[in-house]
């Protein structure tokens, strides 16, 4: 199984663990990861926010370069996968945008290539059968919330991924390393992440609720598959004491984290220690059966 | 709630450039307002999602370019994703935004435009998004140096954050790709 891989700017900053923990993860389960060379930046939400040429402009020459590999494309963060996804839309049915973006790469792309989730791949082309068999330890029934936010799901015409209002792929998955998948409300809200720097006051709030609906719903950690919804829940907690009095001690950790824990993957490699919440609590779990067996 | 608007004085009406900018055909909407009921911010913001399709249906002017959730918008899709028309009004806030910064429309809370600008800034120098450099151009430009500083050393020492940009993107396709939209714009 191999995938030309699109890493995304995060990953070289504050997503280093979901980088490093994702291509571990996929070593260890017999997925090759080939980076795209010389990529670029998708444009995030800046670009679209900006001017719609630009924003369809910026991730087709990765696009391209991973058509000359004769791969589908992976990619981890869901900011990035929307980017990419739109791209591909906006040229594959629009002529007069495939024309522009022609005129401004000086190449033609026809918005064919496949761009996937990490969990797509997993659940699609590898099947958590496989997990269950490689697995080394369990979650131990640890409560996780997983939590999926915007651009993985919506819109749904453009990601095409699980089901828009109620997904449930981190769930199974969380399923097969052995915790319990938490139902609850607050699968896709957004947390805000796009006004992280600029709109504290939302982002605050936004968070809070998600954070506090977790809680609730008895969730020992909160999954998640996004840099953005990782750093701006990991990190507001702290703004959510200060301007709501609420103190929340929630590890937010990427779902891949988990999986590494499970996989036997080394935890330098997983990156747990970049956390902002200590994610002890979620470790000592999975510690509490390797300890027994 | 009655809406009263300010009709635009002449040329092309706002309504007819945000269409042809994000290909939303406006007058499919009822006004069900699906998308206000699930937008993330309609709490935060004056003016929800149905009713800025409602002011562009009327014929609005320039005043809509400064209606708040034009930048409280988080652009989480979900109006577009629940509207039984199919109305993408998250495009349709897209073109909002564009046109208020070719109009130079006032600046908003938060000033998300200058964000944008440095966010871009970064990836047209290096190809690939540069945190710091971009945090300091936006600080620089609104003058709120303190507002989450006391976050950086924690994120610092934990290698949260990159201190140096990477280098090794196609940079002359990227600066490549910013001309040629910027000599597109110009057209
Ligand atoms: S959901 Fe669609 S039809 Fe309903 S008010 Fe919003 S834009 Fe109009
Ligand atoms: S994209 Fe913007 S307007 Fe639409 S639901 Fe989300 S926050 Fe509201």
């Amino acid at each position: 199984m191999e995938y030309a891989y699109y890493p995304g700017c995060a990953s070289e900053s504050t997503a280093r663990d979901q980088h490093s923990s994702s291509k571990a993860v996929a070593s260890a389960l017999g997925i090759n990861f080939v980076e795209i060379p010389n990529w670029s930046c998708c444009g995030a939400t800046a670009a679209h926010q900006t001017d719609r040429l630009l924003a369809v402009s910026l991730p087709a020459p990765n696009l391209l370069t991973a058509q000359q590999m004769g791969l589908d494309v992976v990619v981890n963060c869901a900011a990035c996968y929307s980017r990419l996804k739109m791209a591909n839309h906006e040229i594959s049915t629009h002529p007069e945008i495939r024309e522009k973006v022609g005129e401004v790469l000086g190449r033609d792309y026809d918005g064919s290539v496949k761009v996937r989730h990490l969990l797509e791949i997993l659940h699609e082309d590898l099947g958590m059968e496989v997990i269950r068999d490689r697995i080394k330890q369990t979650l131990n029934g640890l409560k996780v919330a997983s939590y999926y936010g915007c651009l993985l799901v919506r819109p749904p015409e453009v990601t095409q991924f699980d089901d828009p209002e109620n997904p449930t792929s981190m769930d199974r998955l969380v399923k097969a390393l052995g915790g319990e998948d938490l139902d609850w409300p607050h699968k896709v809200e957004c947390c805000g992440g796009g006004l992280a720097l600029t709109r504290t006051d939302v982002v605050v709030k936004l968070s809070e609720s998600i954070i506090g609906m977790a809680q609730a719903a008895g969730a020992e950690c909160i999954a998640v598959a996004c840099p953005m919804c990782q750093v701006n829940l990991d990190l507001r907690q702290i703004d959510i004491k200060k301007a709501m009095g609420k103190k929340y001690d929630m590890p937010i950790v990427y779902i891949t984290q988990l999986m590494g824990l499970c996989l036997g993957v080394p935890y330098e490699e997983l990156g747990l220690n970049k956390l902002m919440v200590s994610p002890s609590r979620v470790v000592d779990a999975i510690a509490a059966v390797q300890n027994q067996s | 709630m009655a809406i009263r608007i300010k009709k635009g004085r002449s040329g092309k009406s706002i309504r007819s450039i945000v269409q042809e900018m994000s290909d939303v055909d406006l007058s499919l909407c009822f006004q069900c307002k699906k998308c206000s009921s699930g937008c993330t911010v309609s709490g935060m913001t004056k003016s929800p999602p149905s009713e800025i399709i409602r002011r562009l249906q009327l014929g609005a002017g320039d005043e809509i370019l400064e209606r708040d959730i034009i930048w409280t918008c988080s652009s989480c899709e979900t109006c577009y994703a629940r509207c039984p028309m199919g109305i993408d009004v998250a495009s349709v806030i897209d073109a909002l935004r564009s046109l208020a910064i070719e109009k130079k429309a006032a600046v908003p809370e938060g000033n998300v435009p200058l964000f944008n600008k440095a966010f871009l800034k970064t990836v047209r120098a290096f190809g690939r998004a540069y945190d710091l450099a971009m945090i300091g151009i936006y600080k620089l430009g609104t003058g709120t140096f303190m507002k989450d500083t006391e976050k950086f050393p924690t994120m610092v020492m934990k290698k949260k954050i990159a201190l140096l940009p990477v280098w090794g993107a196609d940079r002359k396709t990227v600066r490549r790709i910013f001309k040629e939209v910027d000599r597109d714009k110009g057209k």
